[in-house]
């Protein structure tokens, strides 16, 4: 697996990627947002999953956590901005922007963001020059894998 | 049409918030120096009122919960005469610089252009959303205190509707009444500026906070760091090292209280550090450390006026359930004491005693204002929100000033 993940980065480097999903889409829009962010990538695995973490010159650091199957199915970020949530989120962007807005008028105040819905979990915490996020799609949990684990 | 309706209500609002401003007299001024004479001391402090805000009035009808308010005067630099108050101003120790809504905005401020001569708009990433607007150029005025061509963000103006993709991948727009909850912002954190150096670079360094938009669109640019939104505080001639912010204590809910904020630390006889402790917070990310159950959360605590309560951790390390249509509070059946330790850099540490109650209960009446024990989840993270204000003195000293307990960035209480 290792192997097939280092042969996408060097295809990478050759091809130019079409614009994708990150959240919820396959491995290759791993590479299109490191393309995107102009950053450095690395990646680690375990048995149940991979993590690309992707060091954008911004100083945001994004990790992108893959399942066997090539799926995305969690994200996280920190850094002093936030990173390019469109293109983070992927096809799941307009779902949080929405819940974003609902949840701003509900709360009657400023504060962290904090999606719980069935099909997406949204937790954006903190202020300008110190961001922290973390996304993901309960039901593309690799099985054994816990929304703890995604730090 | 839209824009009229919306208009009428703003001032409306507006008249109400000024209104409900304790201690702020006055709705227009020409020159309020109040720098008096014989070189003693200035008039440094400003009255702020926790209420339900400018929102609060038709037709929004959405009261404002734990929301720090007050006035500013804005003149056009220089001028005597080109002047305007306006209230319903939330004070924010959250983030540095003064954002005013276009729509509460009637006088005309200079646009700040980059020196091919195109106009400067911001795109200010806030933690549940963006504010974008031009740049301009104001005097500021507040208590006897001014920032002269002070460079603030006017948001949603009219003059530059179309909000880059890119901006909107932050968040989404905080450009009306109705999603800012206020008039406008008054940022009064630890950073002398919004961005700092990362806005100063070109290229892939450079976070994209600052276009310049000439007809055919906005471009990132970079900003230098004294043409970028600052804290207003930095450019006060006197009393410019942070403030203080004063609130009185508050059992459960009130629908208003009234408190100072108190500009400079240890430069006039109201404004000494007493026996405050100093924290000092990391200089990049202005977080501090937090001790809860044992467990420290390094670099992940933060004090924010502009939160509107304390947002900590999660039910399942706080034992307590998020409401049932309120998924951001928390509400316990009773109300839950809680004790944490914060850490500065400097090795400094505290406890922090603190309640959470139910927020369902605390927010039912509309007439509510201001709730002590209003909580939330956060994982991971400590949000020193509004209610931690409540019955302290709240030091914020911003970076690179002297004050007597050192130069800044630090927080003390």
């Amino acid at each position: 697996m290792n192997s097939r993940i280092t042969h996408g980065i060097f295809a990478m480097l050759l091809l130019p990627f079409p614009a994708s999903a990150s959240l919820g889409g396959d491995v290759t829009s791993v590479q299109t947002d490191q393309a995107k962010m102009q950053g450095s990538l690395r990646t680690s695995s375990n048995n149940t999953y991979t993590i690309h973490e992707i060091q954008a010159s911004t100083g945001v650091a994004v990790k992108e956590y893959v399942s066997p199957a090539g799926k995305v199915f969690a994200v996280t970020w920190q850094g002093p901005f936030h990173p390019d949530l469109r293109q983070l989120l992927g096809t799941y962007f307009d779902q949080f922007s929405q819940a974003e807005q609902a949840q701003r008028s509900q709360r009657r105040g400023h504060g962290p963001v904090l999606i719980q819905q069935a099909g997406l979990v949204v937790q954006i915490s903190g202020h300008l020059r110190s961001f922290l996020g973390k996304a993901y799609v309960p039901q593309m949990l690799p099985a054994g894998v816990h929304a703890e684990d995604i730090r | 049409m839209k824009r009229v309706r919306f208009q009428r209500f703003l001032y409306l609002s507006l008249a109400g918030a000024v209104a409900a401003a304790a201690g702020c007299s006055g709705t227009s001024s020409g020159s309020n120096t109040g720098g008096g004479g014989g070189g003693g001391s200035t008039a440094n402090v400003q009255a702020i009122t926790v209420n339900t805000g400018p929102t609060a009035a038709p037709p929004l009808n959405s009261p404002y919960i734990n929301g720090a308010f007050t006035s500013v005067t804005v003149c056009a630099p220089a001028s005597a005469t080109t002047c305007q108050t306006i209230g319903g101003i939330l004070v924010d120790t959250g983030s540095s610089g003064l954002r005013i809504l276009s729509s509460a905005l009637t006088i005309s401020l200079p646009q700040q252009t980059a020196s091919n001569g195109n106009p400067i708009v911001e795109c200010l990433p806030f933690v549940n959303g963006i504010t974008w607007g031009p740049v301009q150029t104001a005097d500021m005025t507040i208590a006897g205190e001014q920032a002269k061509a002070l460079p603030i963000q006017v948001i949603g103006s009219s003059n530059f509707p179309t909000i880059p993709n890119a901006c909107t991948s932050f968040g989404a727009p905080e450009d009306d009444l109705s999603t800012l909850g206020a008039n406008g912002i008054l940022g009064v954190g630890n950073f002398a500026q919004d961005c700092g150096t990362a806005c100063t670079m070109s290229g892939a360094s450079n976070p994209g906070l600052y276009y310049t938009c000439p007809a055919a669109g906005c471009q990132v640019t970079a900003q230098s760091l004294s043409s970028q939104v600052q804290n207003p505080i930095v450019l006060f001639p006197k009393d410019n090292n942070g403030l203080i912010i004063q609130l009185p204590s508050v059992t459960g809910s009130e629908t208003s209280v009234s408190g100072s904020m108190i500009f400079g630390i240890g430069t006039q006889t109201n404004n000494g550090l007493g026996s405050a402790t100093v924290y000092t917070i990391d200089p990049s990310s202005g977080n501090l450390t937090t001790v809860f159950n044992n467990v420290t959360y390094q670099d992940a605590g933060f004090l924010d006026s502009g939160s509107n309560a304390i947002y900590f951790l999660d039910s399942n390390t706080t034992g307590m359930p998020t409401c049932a249509d309120a998924t951001f509070w928390y509400c316990p059946a009773t109300t839950q004491n809680f004790s944490a330790t914060n850490r500065g850099a400097n090795g400094a540490s505290g406890p922090v005693n603190f309640s959470v109650g139910n927020a369902d209960s605390l927010t039912a009446a509309a007439t509510v204002g201001v709730a002590n024990g209003l909580g939330g989840p956060n994982p991971g993270t400590f949000d020193w929100g509004l209610p931690f204000f409540y019955g302290r003195n709240v030091y914020t000293a911003i970076e690179g000033q002297n004050t007597p307990a050192g130069t800044g960035p630090y927080v003390a209480y």
